[in-house]
This record gives C-alpha cells, structure tokens and sequence, in this order.
C-alpha cells in the first residue's frame, strides 16, 4: 500500500476506533446508541441554527489547529496555543472596547492586536527554546497558566473596575455579521470564518512554496543537517513559534470580537487550544488536513450539546471520544503495523 | 498581628495544599526518571478525585471514619489503572508521549463528568461527609514553640506526604530498583545490556505515577474540595510538574519545591488577611510558581536536566 494512501487511511480510522469505543461506552451505560448518534447528527446539522453554530465552534478549531500544526512542522510541540489564544481574545477585546474608530480602521486594529499578542506569548518560548535550549513543552505549559491569571488581573484591574467581565466591544471592532445571522436564524456565526480559512490558505503557501516554509520543514525533519546546510535553526524556531502563536492569537481573536463580543474572568480553560492539539493531529499537520478536522470536531462539539436533550446522554460523551481519537491518531505505529498485515495477507 | 500569629495560619495551611502537590510530583518523578514524559499528571489527579468522591459517598455509613483512608487506597488503584493507557499508548504503541499526556487529560475530564451524571444524574457530587479534617497530633503538639505551629491545627495527609516523599527518595536513590529505573531512563540500551528490562521498569514507573497522581486527586479533594466536578482539578497537576521540575528530578527537591508552590498558593487565598500583604495584588502570587520554573529551566536558578533519554521510545535492536 501506498504511504499516501496509508496516511490518509490512519486517521479515518482513528476516528472509526473512536466512535466505535464511544458507542461501546453508550450501550454499557444503558444508553440507546442510536438516538445518541440521531441526537448528535441533529445538534449539528438538524437545523440551519445549529449549522451556523458548528461554523461559529469551527473557526478558532481552524486557527488553533493551524497554530499546533505549523509549530509541529517544525518539529517543536506549542502545546501554549490555550494561553496565546488567551491573551489574543483579551488584546482584541482591550482595543474593541477603548478606542473610536471608523470600522475600516477599529476591525482590522483589534484583530492584529489579537495577533500580536499572540505572537508576543509564543515568542518567549520560542526564544528561550533557541537561545537556552529549554524544552518549549514545558515552558508553554507554564505559560497557559501565567497567560490565565494575568488577564484575570487586567480583565479586573483594567477592562474593568474590579468587575467579572469587560464591557461589550464597540460595534465598529465586531465580526458579527447580521449577514449570517439572518442566514441561520441568529446562530453566532459570524466574518472570522474567512480569516481562519485565509490563514489556512497562508500557511500552506508558507510552508510549501516559499523557501522560508522549506527552512521551517528543514529544521522539523533533521535540525542538525539544516544547521549544517547553513540554515539559521535559531532563527528559524523562533520564527516558526511567532507564526503559530499569531495562529493562535487569532483564534482568540474569534472569540473576543466574533462569537462573544466581550472578556471575562475565567476558572479555568477555554479548551479551544487543547482542542487543536486534536485538530492537528487528526489533520496531519496539513493546512487542508487541519480544516477538515476542525469541521468534524466543531460538529461534534456542538451537536453533543444536544445529545442530552434529545437522547438523555451526557454530552462528555463526545470529549471522550475526541479523547480517545487522540490516542489512536497517536498510536498510528500499532494502526500502520495491523494495516501492513493485513495487505500483506491479501497480496498472498 | 504578631509574627506568631501569621506563621501558625500559614504553616498548617502551606503543609495542606502542598500535600496533594508533593505525592502527585513524586508521581512525575517516577515515570519521568524511567523515560516516560508525563504531563497526563492532571488528569490521573482528576481520576483519584473522583473515584475517592464517589467511593467515600457511597461507603462512609459503613466505614465511618476510616473511609478517607481507604478512599486513598481506590484512588491509587483507579489511578493506576488510569495511567495503565498512557503506558500503553506510549511504551508499547510508541505513541508521543506528549501527545499521549495531553489525552489522558482529556479523556480523564471526559469520563468522570460523563460518569457523574450517569450516577448523579447532575453535573457535581455532594458534598462529602467523612472528609479528612484538622488534628493535633497528641504528644508532639504540646512541644512549646515547635508544637503549635507544626503539629496543631493540621492534617494527617501532610505528614503521610512527607513520609512518602521519603520512602521516594530512599526507593529511587539507595535501591537497585531504583537504580534500574534511572538507568531506563537515562541510557536504556546500556539498561537493556545490563539485563534490566526496559518496557518492564517504563511500565512500573508510569503505573506508579498513576498510583501517586491518584493519591494526589483523592487528597485534595477529600480535604480541600469535599466534592467532585469539572471544577475540582484546575491545574494543580500541572503545577505538581512543575514542582518536579523546580525540584530537578529529585523526591526531596520536588517536596521542598511542592511546599514553596504550596505556600505561595495559600498566601494567594489567605494573603488579604496578613498586614503585610493586603496590598499585593494575589496575581503575582498565583504566578510564582509558573515563572519560577521557567527561570529554573532556563537556568537563572540553577539548571533543570531532565533524564537524557526522556520522551524516546527504546526500540530493541536499533542503534
């Protein structure tokens, strides 16, 4: 069998073992499979409300899938995306809600911030990973948590005064389109679909037809030949956490002036940028790869909201099941050795 | 306030949210000096938080008051079970262990609130009845000066902690088993010459780890939370990776690193309270812990090396 054909065979059935595992789950706990599955099926695309819901989970799936993805190319795990995304949405949310501006200007100002920000957190590791060699897994893990806490303490101290969220964004920094609204009777969907779709399309362009993407991939596959072929690895990793981070900063941005239109303080974790660990995975780390993963994770996020509804089944049903596509996607090495026997077998 | 008055709420209140730090640290050490990366050490907290939850919710009219003890024990069992996935997926699939953590995180949060609704019907427990609570540990306590402030108003976890990290220490320098679990980790092919049995000490290192990152979940919410939901664990395992970070890899050193993190999380709760403190903004205090171990990774206090083969997969036969 072709390695092609073979890596595109792993994760569809990655995603087969994953729901097959799920409706085991279902039926050991007394639940009907089959009105779980109608329920799920019906979250997502039973209505056009719900569809443009799944557009809205989609678009920062894309963004932080690409931002996990284009970081993996080069051979470094940002598993950071969370705390970058973090600081994006408040960036965005910061310059939305304190400046007076003609939309043409106040939009595009409020998504680069988002970007910028993004870009500021990722760059720490990225830097510390190049100049001191320290490990970007551990030093992006710290940094969620750090990324947490201090836009706690801006969103209280100044967003707001000492309040749990910010105020809503002005009009003319939002994303939200009455457009679509009127589209899907008032889902969330709103413009950012095209900037995630856009920056899928850039970084495909940057990793396959300029030279720089070529370095970036380089550095990934072997560091120490790239090293020796007079490729700047320092540079280069630095690089590439930037661009993942701006990703990542992006993603928030969806969420500060698309799907919300404020900040507020928050417990504990969005969840997006660890979703986008399975994005890109799921997506081979590819820009097309990462959208068709985000799609399928982003209908199944929003149509579990409906399982408990319809079918009475708890909705972490479907995070176990994004769960566990995680770990077969992972475990590919058992999935290649079964795929190589059985083809074996058939050549025989 | 005088000093006395600060130390004797601070010390007790250290020692109680260190010690789910200390025993989930030590956790890491174990399967981390075998060579098996482990940062699914949240989600083997979220399994020994639940299943100590649910096991003295639904035992404690039987054993009274022993039930947080042998809640303790079910909680290094399911944790051990739990972490069972990860050895799997990472030793014997070759899985990236990275990768493999993230999902045991997930699927960790995904199974136990998928299971409380299933018993409970409702998003988080009840509120636990036989919980572990404050001692003065006779004799000891009425020392003058030590007892108040180390052996009053405290718990016995604090104390079982402590012992525990000991015995990690003693088990991972001072025995052979512990010297073929290092080995593992630092060079398993001279591991495997010397006849150790690499996938077999990766395994009882990852399964340990599950063990103590369970006991770890089940002190913590059996003292701290008293229930169970998607709120009980919110980093706290991260933070005990990052204690075995700070503490190089080493038992004692993650202790003392678990009981710094420790304090810094009380002052974080109680600091409005102390005179001296009221004016500090608690952000930086919830911080330290995160940026003090990346100063220490990178160096600024005293460089953290991880074992040399960590994250590989030893794949017997190649060079």
């Amino acid at each position: 069998m072709s390695s092609r054909m073979r890596n595109i065979l792993i994760p569809i059935i990655a995603v087969l073992l994953g729901v097959l595992v799920g409706t085991i789950i279902m039926i050991v706990s007394g639940y009907d499979a089959v009105a779980g599955f109608q329920a799920l099926w019906n979250g997502a695309f039973g209505d056009i409300y719900f569809t443009g819901e799944v557009v809205r989970q989609v678009t920062p799936y894309i963004l932080a899938g690409l931002a996990v993805a284009f970081a993996f190319r080069t051979g470094l795990f940002n598993i950071g995306v969370e705390g970058q995304l973090i600081v994006g949405w408040v960036a965005a949310v910061w310059v939305g809600v304190s400046f007076d501006l003609p939309k043409i200007f106040h939009l595009p100002l409020a998504v680069l911030a988002a970007a910028v920000a993004g870009a500021l957190w990722a760059f720490i590791p990225g830097y510390l990973k190049a100049k001191f060699r320290v490990h970007e897994v551990i030093v992006t893990i710290m940094l969620n948590y750090t990324a947490l806490h201090i836009t706690n303490h801006f969103i209280r101290t100044v967003l707001s005064d000492g309040k749990e969220r910010s105020e809503n964004i002005a009009t003319t920094a939002s994303l939200r389109s009455p457009f679509f609204e009127g589209l899907t009777e008032y889902s969330r969907m709103h413009w950012g679909i095209f900037i995630a779709i856009i920056c899928a399309i850039i970084m495909w362009f940057i990793l396959e037809k300029t030279t720089r993407g070529f370095e970036l991939r380089a550095v990934g596959f072997n560091e120490h030949a790239s090293q020796y072929a007079g490729m700047n690895v320092k540079q280069n990793i630095i690089l590439s956490m930037v661009i993942s981070g701006t990703f990542a900063g992006l993603a928030g941005a969806m969420e500060g002036l698309g799907t919300f239109g404020y900040t507020a303080i928050k417990g504990g974790f969005t969840g997006v940028g660890f979703d986008g660990i399975a994005v890109a995975l799921l997506g081979a780390n590819t820009a097309i790869g990462v959208v068709l993963a985000a799609i399928l994770f982003g209908s199944l996020k929003v149509g579990a909201l409906n399982m408990p509804l319809e079918a009475g089944i708890p909705n972490e049903l479907v995070d176990i099941i994004i769960a566990l596509i995680i770990f077969f996607v992972a475990s590919s090495y058992i999935i290649r050795w079964f795929i190589d026997r059985i083809s074996k077998k058939g050549a025989k | 306030m005088g000093l006395m008055d600060i130390l004797l709420i601070i010390i007790p209140s250290t020692l109680l949210w260190a010690s789910p730090l200390i025993l989930t640290a030590l956790g890491g050490i174990f399967s981390e000096r075998s060579g098996v990366i482990n940062i699914g050490l949240e989600g083997l907290m979220v399994i020994g938080a639940f299943s100590a939850i649910v096991f003295n919710l639904s035992t404690a009219s039987v054993l009274g008051n022993w039930t947080p003890w042998v809640a303790l024990l079910v909680a290094a069992l399911a944790g051990a079970l739990f972490s069972g996935i990860h050895a799997v997926a990472s030793i014997t699939f070759r899985a990236d262990h990275t990768v493999s953590g993230v999902a045991i995180n997930l699927l960790a949060v995904g199974v136990t609130l998928f299971l409380v609704k299933l018993i409970y019907d409702k998003g988080q427990t009840d509120i636990i009845q036989k919980g572990f609570s404050k001692i003065d540990v006779p004799i000891l306590s009425d020392i003058p000066f030590i007892g108040p402030l180390f052996f009053s108003n405290t718990y016995w976890t604090s104390y079982f902690a402590i012992a525990v990290a000991i015995i990690a220490w003693f088990v991972v320098f001072k025995t052979p088993f512990g010297l073929r679990l290092r080995s593992t980790g630092e060079h398993p092919m001279a591991a495997d010459t010397m006849g150790i049995n690499v996938t077999k000490m990766r395994y009882i290192g990852v399964l340990l780890s599950g063990a103590l990152g369970g006991l770890g979940g089940a002190v913590y919410a059996q003292s701290i939370s008293s229930d169970f939901s998607h709120a009980t664990i919110s980093g706290q395992g991260f933070m005990a990776l990052a204690a075995m970070i700070f503490g190089k890899w080493h038992p004692l050193g993650a202790m003392g690193a678990a009981i710094f993190f420790g304090f810094a999380q009380s002052l974080s709760i109680i600091g409005n309270s102390l005179p001296f403190l009221e004016n500090v903004p608690n952000v930086y205090l919830l911080i330290a812990p995160y940026i003090l171990t990346i100063l220490a990774l990178t160096g600024f206090i005293g460089r953290a090396d991880a074992p040399k083969s960590i994250g590989t997969h030893y794949i017997k036969g190649s060079r």
